[in-house]
């Protein structure tokens, strides 16, 4: 079927068919990217599991779960809500349903092979970059090219007056996310050497995170809460400020993660009162959610992708006021480098951005299979498992930084930070091991519901009916 | 549709995002450009080579097309002895131009000059670096002055003194040969640097890890490879903490035969099928008599082979105890 809407007419192509396939293909790379989180912690809590083949050593695995759940997981998700949110906020359908499809055909041909590249150990050797950069140019023009025409078509051909903030976001990330990785990039299509070299890897990588995974992810909950609650945004005006907030704040710091090398010192002063100011509008964004929940508190109980999404929003709290302050001088010199950072990075991709778009996922699939979820208990084993096992992993990878950032400054034998480190990683394992399993589960809890789930009513949502299993 | 916010948006994101590119990308470039090449970068360059990561020269990273270092006791030309030893960096027919040889003006001031003028560089320099790729060069790094303050260069030895890769090669001999850039390329290609920083941090602990760089210390360099993940001790001045190859020797091929807590991963697939005898190795047998010896059963761990001298793991000992 797929092949056939892939060489039909646009017109003949049902609307939502790309919103399908890329919402099963994130799951699908969710499962494996958490897979080999799981794989690789427990090489770190046991080192002699699995020991003595080069594929499955540590140094070849750890950054293809990295750009698994990145890539794979977490920018598909995103393409998958574009694919129906823009649309439906615009009162009109995808601009074109077949280059949606061919988008998600490319972007899992496109992210395999870079994968599999990189697992045999092909890389440029720069973090979040690592693809080597003919397999970045695949991703760029293959894949976020494509999507980006398709959200600003959709955008442009809207049949509402002005335009909802969450296309703000939309249409300006898939078009930023593009320039940073093209100037991102430029290291290895220009050998840029020595610092530079350096310091645009971390350029890229910030802005990765700044300007694609948490802005998108915020822009969902912008969508998705209303609509569950049926209660206005609370204030498009601040949900503006959270948008240029995000643009002139977020887009600057990126030196702030290579503060003790011996980049400018005006850079990174200038780096961190930036990196604090992105406080603006990470405020702005919770403040702006938790008042549209006035008077619909019930339905994060009730609800599960309500559940979902008000998760994903308080965890945006500790995920700010980390990234506010631990980029300063003051808190870096002690956590730079150690599993706090780790578990930082968790929060944010595990954290807020992970569950404000598994509730996305739900809602989209439900509403584009036009099927209520088959089982909403296995949902609400998904939600506990994911979240137990994050919180596990977030909070044992703290305390083992908080470990490693006092070893370092008191100058212990690094072998006894090791030692003392060995009961989290354990724990990290396992917190791993759940998110794996919750998500196993949800993988089959949808292909259960795109076979037998109860079929909604023409004009209904799924969050409308009640839930029978 | 009267109001196009749309149009003023569209522009203003262009703007904004513009104005933060000009901040973070174009006037930090004016200060890194600035830097002058150390003494440690222009070792780092010469023995790494072009790219130690993805490149055309070798990409699948099997580290072939790589300079080689070698230490040299004798003038390869006219056999003159000397003391101390000089370093050189093999440069054979095909294996690309390191990135400063390249484009010289990213040396710095001072370093620059003193490269294309003593050095000789410029032969091999910027358009025409085909031509020492073909026929292959030997750099050297030689001591000038420039302004009053000494400075390091780089010396085209091929044109300064004559010396050509392969006599050079022949005359240090295998004891004396160092494949610092493939070894670093298996750094890069083993994820070596997910848990070995190579960035003393500038604040407390360069007490224990050695001195942080400076800013000049890096030009060339590609990838850096910083890492930001430590979880292993830093690397970047390990070679003076240690220096011993058959620690080295045991310590990748099982790290607990060392370090009984290590959480390191065992490196012995970088031996290869063969040891330095030619004799097949016998990983079954190895680990089943390690795991008898881990279990109390043995009272000695079995022997760790010793590397065949083109292994990966040869490679790799040469990058790390390269790390002064």
């Amino acid at each position: 079927m797929l092949l056939k809407y892939l060489t039909g007419k646009n017109e003949d192509i049902p609307a939502g068919s790309s919103a399908i396939f890329f919402g099963f293909s994130s799951i699908f790379w969710f499962v494996v990217g958490t897979g080999l989180g799981s794989f690789n912690a427990a090489k770190l809590a046991f080192p002699d599991f699995v020991t003595g083949t080069e594929l499955f050593a540590f140094g070849h695995m750890r950054q293809v779960h990295v750009l698994a759940v990145i890539v794979g997981w977490i920018s598909m998700a995103f393409a998958m809500t574009m694919m129906y949110m823009t649309p439906a906020l615009g009162n009109t359908k995808l601009w074109s349903e077949k280059l949606g499809l061919w988008t998600g055909m490319m972007w899992n041909i496109g992210l395999s092979t870079a994968l599999l590249s990189l697992w045999i150990g092909i890389t440029s050797g720069r973090e979040y970059s690592d693809f080597a950069w003919p397999l970045d140019l695949v991703i760029l023009l293959g894949v976020i090219t494509p999507l980006c025409v398709n959200v600003i078509m959709t955008i442009a051909h809207r049949r509402t007056q002005g335009i909802y903030i969450t296309n703000w976001f939309f249409g300006s990330c898939t078009f930023m996310v593009g320039i940073v990785l093209l100037v991102g990039n430029s290291p290895e299509y220009f050998h840029l050497t020595g610092l530079s070299e350096a310091y645009l890897t971390w350029w890229n990588a910030h802005n990765l995170l700044g300007l694609w995974i948490t802005p998108v992810a915020a822009a969902i909950a912008y969508y998705t809460i209303p609509k569950l609650t049926g209660n206005p945004l609370y204030s498009h005006r601040i949900g503006h400020m959270h948008f240029w907030s995000i643009i002139v704040f977020y887009s600057t710091p990126a030196s702030h993660h290579i503060m003790s090398s011996p980049i400018p010192e005006w850079l990174k002063s200038f780096a961190s009162v930036e990196g604090v100011l992105i406080l603006i509008p990470a405020v702005a964004f919770v403040a702006n959610i938790l008042l549209t929940m006035k008077g619909k508190w019930t339905l994060f109980v009730e609800n599960i992708e309500t559940k979902f999404s008000m998760t994903g929003v308080l965890l945006a709290i500790p995920l700010n006021m980390q990234g506010g302050f631990q980029q300063t001088r003051s808190i870096n010199w002690y956590i730079h480098g150690t599993g706090w950072i780790v578990a930082h990075a968790h929060l944010a991709l595990l954290g807020m951005s992970t569950f404000l778009e598994i509730a996305a996922v739900y809602f989209g699939l439900q509403q584009m299979l036009k099927r209520k979820v088959y089982s909403l208990a296995l949902a609400n084993i998904h939600y506990w498992f994911v979240l137990i096992g994050f919180c596990i992993y977030w909070i044992s990878m703290t305390i083992a930084g908080l470990i490693q950032g006092a070893g370092k400054i008191y100058e212990v034998p690094y072998i006894d930070v090791v030692i003392a480190e060995h009961p989290y990683m354990i724990a990290r394992w396992v917190g791993g091991t759940m998110v794996f399993t919750g998500n196993l589960v949800w993988l089959f809890n949808m292909w259960m519901t795109a076979r037998a789930g109860t079929v909604l009513p023409e004009g209904r949502y799924a969050h409308e009916l009640a839930y029978e299993r | 549709m009267a109001f196009k916010e749309y149009r003023l948006g569209s522009a203003m994101v262009g703007g904004s995002l513009g104005l933060s590119m000009i901040i973070t990308i174009f006037l930090p470039s004016f200060d890194l450009r600035s830097a002058v090449s150390t003494k440690v970068a222009l070792e780092k360059q010469l023995s790494a080579g072009f790219d130690v990561g993805f490149g055309y020269a070798d990409p699948l990273l099997l580290g072939i097309n790589r300079p080689i270092t070698v230490v040299l006791e004798a003038d390869p030309k006219t056999g003159a002895k000397f003391d101390p030893p000089v370093t050189a960096y093999v440069y054979q027919s095909g294996v690309p131009m390191p990135p400063n040889v390249r484009h010289p003006n990213d040396l710095g001031k001072g370093v620059q000059d003193l490269s294309e003028g003593l050095g000789q560089i410029g032969g091999v320099s910027g358009s025409n670096h085909s031509v020492g790729q073909k026929e292959g060069v030997v750099f050297t790094i030689g001591l000038g002055e420039f302004d009053g303050e000494e400075v390091s260069y780089i010396e085209n030895a091929t044109a300064t003194r004559g010396w050509v890769p392969e006599a050079t090669l022949a005359a240090a001999g295998d004891k004396n040969t160092f494949k610092i850039s493939q070894g670093k390329t298996e750094f890069v290609v083993q994820g070596c640097w997910w848990c070995h920083t190579l960035l003393p941090e500038q604040t407390q602990d360069w007490q224990v890890f050695g001195a942080p760089p400076y800013l000049g210390d890096f030009n060339g360099e590609n990838p850096t490879a910083f890492g930001s993940d430590r979880k292993a001790p830093d690397l970047l001045h390990v070679g003076t903490r240690n220096s011993s190859r058959e620690w080295m020797l045991l310590h990748f091929f099982n790290p607990r035969l060392v370090q009984v807590n290590s959480i390191m991963p065992r490196f012995d697939y970088l031996w290869g099928e063969k040891d330095a005898q030619g004799n097949v190795i016998d990983y079954d047998k190895w680990r089943a008599e390690y795991l008898e010896y881990a279990s109390g059963k043995r009272v000695y761990p079995p022997e760790v082979p010793d590397y065949a001298p083109d292994s990966e793991i040869r490679a790799l000992i040469d990058w790390v105890l390269s790390l002064k």
